[in-house]
């Protein structure tokens, strides 16, 4: 099926995941300010919000099976939009269900943390759907301005409202930039579409257009901060350790995520004709990403810190794929984003088990001797870290991420030899982290007096066990996730083709 | 004129980056980034007079976004003014390592 996005009936059937999550939030937020703040209110509205993730997350299935297309328009109908959608409302799923049972624990009352994680969620899928400049712009400040808001949500915590105003001030820092790279490049290109920027930068000759040159720059910048890849990572472990643990997971995996898909389709279909102009400096901030966020995480005590510092190194890894520039780059970038979000929810989760209120006990320290006391969990969390630094077997399909990735690099026209070897460099250097995070739970004694974790919640529990057995039952096979990935590639030359074909 | 009016956008642009990075008080630095925000809204609008009307569409966006964004930013900093009796940064310092 082939929509017609100038017809306003064919554009809202081609946004239907988008619009069910949208009025659902909508009317989840009347329901959740009607009544009195209490945890019975929070929970109920938490749980009606799982089922409306869960019934967008069936819709995007329908939908990514009946092989839609549409024309060239303001969206996109494609096998990459669903993919990150889905991606981006696993994120949610899990959120919403760590933060029922974490927002008791923290006496956070408002119901409405729920319905913001859903409109954050909606500005991803959004941001996933843009082929033009300015929904890409609506969809980031759709999902920042609930992400900011859903940061400060302990509003006792004075860490995480400092967490916040970094947050909020480097964010809107960040889109200004990205705002001026989109009218730098819409003043010399004359188009906010994707593909008719696209041509336009292919027709004409734009690799030493100045005004071209300085609006990639600042669009790169402006993706830079939103992907939270070194030098524009300052903000990262702060907010990390700032926010509601569910928060930084959801953060971690899917704020990222949609950021990174957004910056992949621009890259792929507006600017590929700019050659060496934005080559040259994404891969200088896949390998000062990758340095960084490995390097200072060795030195890192806090958990929540140490996975922030982690989530940077990731940021480089994915930075690779776009790198390529090629489809099999994005191929093995969809892979990787499928390992990284599950390893690193496991994570986050196993955090908040061991954590305690006030979110405390997340220090290196606490979890000595874990394994004498939560052999479940620790287990669990050692499958997250070997996964996060792509051990095989153990690791599941961490392992298979990051090979996907070397190969797309070496198979690319231009080979990413060198950017391969950091890669794998920087990997041999995250052992000293990841493996020291297994170490001190298994090889450790539980200090004295140091009190068990308090019981798991169930929800909690699951998500622990659900992303642990996802990761080592992906990583026997595969060849389900990569074939899944293999077809989620952007394509725009078909969109094209359609185009012309399509019924005017 | 359009020459002018970029010129003029980009002024204002770069007086907001350099408060940013050189201020210290959480309200004048949202300012700033408001005049960044309203130095690209110039070159959108000046842009307009070339391409037709669609920068002067996204002009409406951004200023919807920005208006929400000070709605948030601005409660984001009275939170932290209950805690920390001080938007200074120096003061804000909680977190770090």
């Amino acid at each position: 099926m082939i929509f017609d996005l100038a017809n306003p009936s064919q554009l809202m059937q081609a946004l239907g995941p988008d619009l069910l999550l949208i009025v659902g939030a909508i009317v989840l937020m009347l329901w959740a300010a009607w009544r009195p703040e209490s945890d019975e209110h929070q929970r109920a509205v938490g749980r009606a919000s799982l089922a409306l993730v869960a019934a967008t997350i069936a819709m995007t299935l329908w939908y990514s099976t009946r092989g839609m297309s549409s024309n060239v328009g303001v969206i996109a109908v494609d096998n990459f939009r669903w993919a990150t959608d889905l991606i981006c409302l696993l994120g949610a799923f899990g959120a919403i269900a760590l933060g029922m049972e974490y927002n008791v624990r923290e006496r956070i009352l408002p119901a409405e943390s729920h319905v913001l994680v859903l409109f954050a969620t909606a500005g991803m899928m959004i941001l996933a759907a843009a082929r033009d400049l300015m929904i890409v712009f609506l969809g980031i400040e759709l999902m920042s301005v609930a992400i900011y808001v859903l940061v400060g949500l302990n509003r006792r915590s004075p860490k995480a409202a400092e967490g916040s105003l970094k947050y909020f001030l480097l964010g809107a820092f960040a889109t200004a930039f990205l705002l001026y790279g989109i009218a730098l490049i819409y003043g010399s290109t004359g188009s906010t579409n994707l593909t008719e920027i696209g041509q336009r930068v292919v027709a004409g000759n734009f690799v030493a257009h100045p005004m071209m040159l300085a609006g990639t720059g600042l669009l790169l910048v402006g993706f830079g901060f939103k992907v939270a890849a070194a030098p524009f990572h300052m903000w990262a472990p702060d907010v990390y350790e700032g926010a509601p643990t569910p928060i930084t997971a959801f953060m971690a995996t899917a704020v990222k995520a949609a950021a990174f898909a957004t910056f992949l389709r621009v890259w792929l279909e507006a600017l590929p004709g700019m050659g060496d102009a934005w080559f040259t400096p994404i891969w200088w901030l896949a390998a000062v990403a990758m340095f960084v966020g490995n390097t200072v995480a060795l030195s890192q005590r806090n958990l929540k810190r140490l996975l922030a510092y982690s989530s940077i190194a990731h940021s480089g890894y994915l930075l690779v794929a776009v790198a390529t520039g090629t489809l099999g780059g994005s191929a093995a970038f969809l892979f990787y984003l499928v390992a990284y979000t599950l390893a690193s929810y496991g994570a986050f989760a196993v955090v908040i088990a061991v954590g305690r209120e006030g979110d405390a006990n997340n220090d290196l320290s606490d979890y000595e001797g874990l394994w004498h006391v939560r052999p479940g969990l620790a287990i669990a969390m050692a499958v997250f870290m070997l996964s996060l630094m792509g051990f095989p077997i153990f690791g599941g399909i961490g392992f298979f991420g990051k090979w996907y990735l070397l190969m797309a690099a070496i198979e690319a026209p231009r080979p990413l030899t060198t950017l391969a070897v950091v890669l794998v460099l920087t990997s041999v250097v995250s052992a000293g982290y990841y493996l020291n995070v297994v170490r001190v739970m298994f090889m450790k004694a539980r200090p004295d007096g140091a009190a068990d974790p308090e019981r798991t919640g169930s929800l909690t529990r699951g998500v622990v066990y659900a992303t642990a057995v996802a990761i080592l039952v992906l990583g026997l096979v595969p060849s389900r996730v990569i074939g899944w990935s293999r077809a989620g590639v952007p394509r725009a030359p078909q969109i094209q083709a359609a185009s012309v074909d399509a019924p005017r | 004129m359009l020459v002018e009016a970029l010129a003029l956008s980009a002024l204002l642009f770069t007086i907001g980056v350099v408060g940013v990075l050189t201020r210290r008080n959480a309200i004048i630095i949202f300012m700033c980034v408001e005049l960044m925000l309203n130095a690209v809204n110039l070159s959108f609008v000046a842009l307009s007079k070339l391409y037709g009307a669609a920068g002067q569409v996204f002009v409406v966006f951004t200023m919807a976004v920005a208006a929400a964004e000070a709605a948030v930013g601005l409660a984001i900093i009275i939170a932290i003014f209950r805690h920390q009796r001080t938007v200074n940064l120096q003061n804000i310092n909680l977190l770090k390592g």
